[in-house]
């Protein structure tokens, strides 16, 4: 009946049978991973890390942040999922940077991977910098800090902003409180008084009105848009250096919205920090940034300014995604959408990620992932239709194949 | 700065599912899940160990020895005996007399290569008798809690499909049962049952499970009904308009595989208590009748209140079937808990 | 919310009188003669009258066998129930609720302390096993906490006899006092530690059958709170994981503890058949098996009534403390 449909074996086009993992595959894998996950969990146990070991230098000091060859990976009993894949990019000061992406291109883990809040044990830092200069002058090696040093870092110097304000608050708690606890973890010296003056002048800068009542309520008894202001006013608490916001508006209805960016905006300008805003929203980045970041499976795929990106996209995949916007500006019967899925991350090929996608591919494309070209001193694209060789080698292809 | 329109509204519009994704059928990846747990599996092996023991092992023993589960063996052998008589003196105290002497022993046979954990105070194989045993507590248990469920769906579907006075009426009843003491009434109703003198003992077993069906049933009808009522949210929502008949015949096309997971958990953790119940009854003596084996009265020899004989130097009688009893209720709950996870679709692991 | 308060109060009513009546049903489990059995002696040398034996087969339903008369002894046994007569215990020949009165605190104190037993130990082994989950600590404690549930109380309780009290000789075997020793009637701090001594292993049964629930049932709150987004913004604040752990995270898990627990608290008063019985510790546990297996029907009416009034309770605390610690379920 029913019953043995749950157990049959089921036949799906195009994919092998021969293909499913087995038990003992999965006990091979499963047993692999988790010595891999003991070791990194045995180093962060170290006690008394000499602070030699995790300073280090910017490569250019107007950045706040730098990532370089970043990868974070996710030991999962089925596979090694490489969520991030060799990322780099750098926050400058006092700028917005946007990194945009579907679902599961790994915008948020990178963020998380700043902060060092990757789920563990599965997910570790598996290689890659991440530089980070903090207020005081020190540049620290963020994937080398232990989890000490990193709780003074975060909510202090580099603090972050959930999707989801709704469950983001702990509900037991009133908001003054939890807002009050920031300040007197990080800042020496200040009292319960103190705190509750700032808390309340902060509740005050993102345009919260009814200040004392809302310090004296419990989170369900706010609004989606409301909670959302208290999140970006406990991030504000102790002058970050750096607000990193991971879909701050997703979970909003779009007036609430606007409110929000445009407080990111005036935030950003007031306290003179950056901002990383992770989003897939393409109309947020073109509001709101001054850099783009655009990520795909785990890398990026091309990065520049928001003029550029906009006005000058050079990979394909960025450009189907300005198309995917619906817009009255294009004319047509139905929407644009880019064929196909995001691959499977636990088996990456070694060619461009993009290649089932794309309709502009070359033969190139199947062979080789394409390396990182430039086009000004802020944009880069990873695209094999840019490279001058492999276009000569098309041209090529194309006069042998006329010839024929 | 775009290209044509034209060259992306003529793609293919159908989505291709990427080569290297694996698939796997629910019923494997439950049983894979499964597996994996180290719990699991030891659960598994324990009640498969019982089971074979219980009802494998009365096949053999009666094959190679034909020893039965009620055969009474006389072992004679001499043991001490120590007779103690209290007297006055003729100065006024009372004082002790101490007699030992040697006495013929046919029962409580020690542990022999003949009986691997002896006799007990009638004279029965205990090796044997823990089989047996196990293998009356293990059937009762599985027909009880079959009769939970079936009692259970039956009322928990009346419920959800009838809804409300229906509903109200049985979520009630269920309440109340609920709210019965489970074991004082389970006591009364087999003390009851074993004063009749009309019901032979045979009987009595069947009476017992119906009373201990009657004690957790009600489990089972909250789950069916719960998840009932999901589906006719989830179907009713959806659906614009139907008839009523076609919403239930997709609500009940879905009953089966969404209750199917929290049905068998909680069947599999209801045969420990079945099996802590039975026992229970037993080591009052208001279970399974003597002569026959139970493990509960196996434990029952060792009372303290008829004497601390069995219980300080005859172990051999009591302390392997409460060994069983506990690798019995807890591969249930080993099993039950490894089900439970690997129904789960959040798992981390 | 007082309309919620009234709601609950009302159902619990409803279920109680639902339990009453299969509680009823039990009395027709008695021979017909049973009454007269019971009180030939008493009234033979005068201690009850006619009436008084009329009276008791009235109220259990022995005098008028038709529909009406079950119904109307129905009746009165629920009324007097309701003002507080359990009814008459034949075995004990007192009122059961005397019989309670005397025995009860016995059973509580035994109860009560093995409780809270339970809390100390099961407690912070589920926080900390859900915080290792999957860890050698988190199996280990679980795989404990189940053997616990899995032992039959009266197997624990031979075991831990033979081991201690007869073997090892620590402990006093059965009963609540030590027969053989006398003391002065003024001695009482040396009475009560010899009632002590002889409740350390009833209660340790107690303890290791029960802890092992309350410790699942932390680890399994406390691993779904530690998953939810709440935790995670703690952590991006920058606290310590022992803060993040042991503020934000338990002061959640306790809305689930603290409910479940609290609906335990009246059952404590009702005492434990088996255990007590096996150490001949005299509480009511103790009284109702033996009034139970001697087939004394009025008394085990009036106990199995008692403890479904305790159960009912419980489920009522256990609502009302709902909504002193859960700050989302607000007392207007």
């Amino acid at each position: 009946m029913g019953i043995r449909e749950l157990f049959k074996r089921k036949k799906i086009e195009g994919v092998d049978d021969t293909q499913y993992l087995t038990l003992r595959e999965e006990n091979r894998i499963s047993r692999e991973n988790n010595k891999i996950i003991r070791e990194f969990e045995k180093n962060k146990t170290r006690k008394n890390v000499p602070e030699a070991e995790y300073l280090t230098t910017m490569r250019d000091t107007s950045n706040v942040v730098e990532f370089e060859d970043l990868h974070t990976y996710f030991f999962t009993d089925v596979g090694t999922v490489k969520a991030v894949n060799g990322v780099s990019f750098d926050i400058p000061q006092g700028k917005i940077v946007g990194v945009v992406g579907e679902s599961g291109c790994g915008k948020s883990v990178t963020s998380l991977s700043l902060m060092k809040l990757v789920q563990a044990p599965q997910g570790q830092i598996v290689g890659g910098s991440i530089r980070y200069q903090a207020k005081d002058g020190k540049c620290y090696e963020v994937t080398k800090v232990p989890q000490n040093e990193m709780n003074k870092i975060r909510g202090k110097d580099i603090a972050m902003i959930f999707q989801e304000p709704m469950t983001s608050l702990n509900p037991v708690f009133k908001i003054g409180e939890q807002m009050d606890e920031v300040i007197l973890l990080h800042e020496k010296g200040s009292t319960a008084e103190s705190a509750r003056a700032r808390t309340k002048e902060l509740m005050n800068q993102v345009g919260i009105a009814m200040v004392d009542k809302i310090y004296n309520s419990y989170p369900h008894e706010l609004s989606g848009g409301m909670r959302q202001r208290v999140m970006i006013a406990m991030a504000l608490l102790c002058n970050p250096r750096l607000i990193v916001a991971d879909e701050p508006t997703t979970a909003l209805d779009v007036t609430i919205q606007a409110q929000i960016l445009e407080l990111l905006r005036n935030v950003k300008d007031k306290i003179n920090g950056s901002i990383m805003l992770i989003t897939h929203d393409l109309g947020v980045i073109a509001e709101t940034v001054d850099y783009v970041v655009v990520m795909y499976a785990g890398r990026i795929i091309e990065k520049g300014t928001v003029r550029e990106i906009f006005h000058n996209p050079k990979h394909p995949y960025t450009i189907g995604l300005m198309m995917s916007k619906p817009s009255n500006k294009i004319q047509g019967n139905r929407l644009f959408s880019i064929k196909g899925q995001v691959p499977n991350p636990i088996n990456m090929p070694d060619h461009c990620y993009f290649y089932n996608r794309c309709d502009k591919c070359i033969d190139i494309c199947s062979k080789d992932y394409p390396e990182m070209i430039q086009f000004s001193s802020t944009h880069f694209a990873s695209c094999h239709l840019y490279n001058e060789s492999s276009l000569r080698d098309e041209e090529n292809i194309d006069e042998e194949n006329a010839k024929e | 700065m775009l290209q044509t329109e034209q060259s992306y509204t003529d793609f293919n519009d159908e989505a291709v599912l990427e080569q290297n994704f694996r698939v796997i059928s629910p019923g494997r990846m439950v049983a894979k899940r499964f597996f994996k747990s180290k719990l699991s599996v030891a659960g598994l092996i324990m009640i498969i160990f019982v089971f074979a023991f219980s009802f494998i092992g009365p096949m053999i023993i009666d094959a190679t020895w034909g020893y039965k589960e009620t055969q009474v063996f006389r072992i004679e052998r001499v043991s001490d005996m120590v007779t103690t008589a209290d007297f006055t003196g003729p100065d006024g105290k009372t004082y002790t007399y101490f007699d030992k002497s040697k006495t013929v022993v046919l029962f409580k046979a020690p542990i022999s290569s003949e009986h691997w954990l002896g006799t007990d105070t009638s004279g029965f194989d205990i090796f044997t008798r823990l089989m047996y045993g196990g293998r009356i507590s293990l059937i009762i248990s599985f027909i009880v809690i079959f009769l939970e469920i079936f009692i259970g769906v039956i009322l928990g579907g009346l419920a959800g499909y009838f809804g409300k006075w229906v509903d109200q009426l049985i979520m009630r009843i269920v309440d109340i049962f609920a709210s019965l003491p489970g074991l004082p009434i389970l006591l009364i109703l087999s003390a009851t049952i074993s004063s009749i003198e009309s019901i032979p003992a045979e009987h009595r077993i069947y009476y017992l499970m119906a009373f201990i069906t009657l004690m957790g049933w009600t489990g089972a009808a909250r789950i069916v009904r719960g998840q009932i009522l999901m589906l006719r949210e989830q179907e009713f929502m959806m659906a614009a308009e139907t008839t009523g008949i076609k919403t239930m015949h997709k609500i009940f096309r879905h009953l089966v595989p969404n209750t199917m997971p929290q049905l068998i958990v909680s069947a599999t953790l209801g045969l420990g208590g079945v099996i802590l119940y039975e026992s229970t009854l037993s080591y009052l003596g208001l279970g399974v009748p003597f002569p026959r084996a139970a493990w509960g009265s196996m434990i029952a020899l060792a009372d303290p209140s008829k004497g601390q004989e069995i219980l300080a130097s005859y172990p051999n009688m009591w302390v392997p079937a409460g060994i069983l009893i506990v690798i019995t209720v807890l591969g249930f709950s080993f099993i039950g808990d490894g089900l439970r996870d690997a129904f789960d679709p959040r798992m981390k692991r | 919310m007082l309309n919620y308060i009234i709601k609950r109060l009302l159902l619990a009513l409803l279920i109680l009188i639902g339990v009453s009546v299969l509680i009823y049903m039990l009395s027709m489990l008695m021979p017909a003669d049973y009454i007269d059995n019971q009180t030939a002696a008493a009234l033979a040398n005068g201690s009850m009258t006619m009436e008084d034996v009329n009276h008791l087969k009235k109220l259990y339903g022995l005098s008028d066998k038709s529909i009406i008369g079950i119904l109307k002894s129905y009746l009165s046994w629920l009324k007097s129930t309701f003002t507080g007569d359990l009814g008459f215990s034949f075995l004990y020949g007192k009122p059961v609720k005397t019989v309670l009165g005397e025995y009860v605190w016995t059973s509580f104190i035994i109860a009560f302390i093995s409780y809270i037993l339970q809390i100390i130990i099961a407690i912070p082994l589920g926080v900390k096993a859900a915080v290792r989950q999957y860890g050698p600590y988190d199996y280990t404690v679980s795989v404990f906490a189940m053997i616990g549930t899995a032992l039959p109380s009266f197997f624990l309780a031979a075991l831990l006899m033979n081991v201690f009290s007869i073997r090892l000789g620590i402990f006093p075997l059965q009963g609540l006092t030590t027969a053989t020793k006398v003391f002065a009637p003024d001695a009482h701090i040396r009475i009560f530690l010899d009632k002590a001594w002889h409740l350390v292993l009833p209660i340790t049964v107690l303890t290791v059958l029960n802890v092992g629930s309350t410790m699942k049932f932390t680890r399994t709150n406390m691993l779904e709170v530690l998953n939810s987004d709440y935790i995670r913004t703690a952590r991006a604040k920058g606290l310590s994981e022992t803060t993040v752990v042991y503020k934000h995270a338990f002061r959640n898990t306790l809305i689930p503890l603290v409910t479940s627990l609290s609906s335990m608290l009246p059952s404590l008063f009702g005492g434990a058949m088996i255990t007590e019985t096996v150490f001949a510790i005299p509480g009511i546990g103790y009284m109702a098996l033996r009034a139970t297996l001697q087939g004394d029907i009025p008394f085990i009416m009036g106990y199995n009534m008692f403890l479904s009034i305790l159960t009912v309770s419980g489920m009522l605390l256990s609502d009302l403390m709902y909504m002193v610690v859960d700050p989302r379920v607000k007392l207007s």
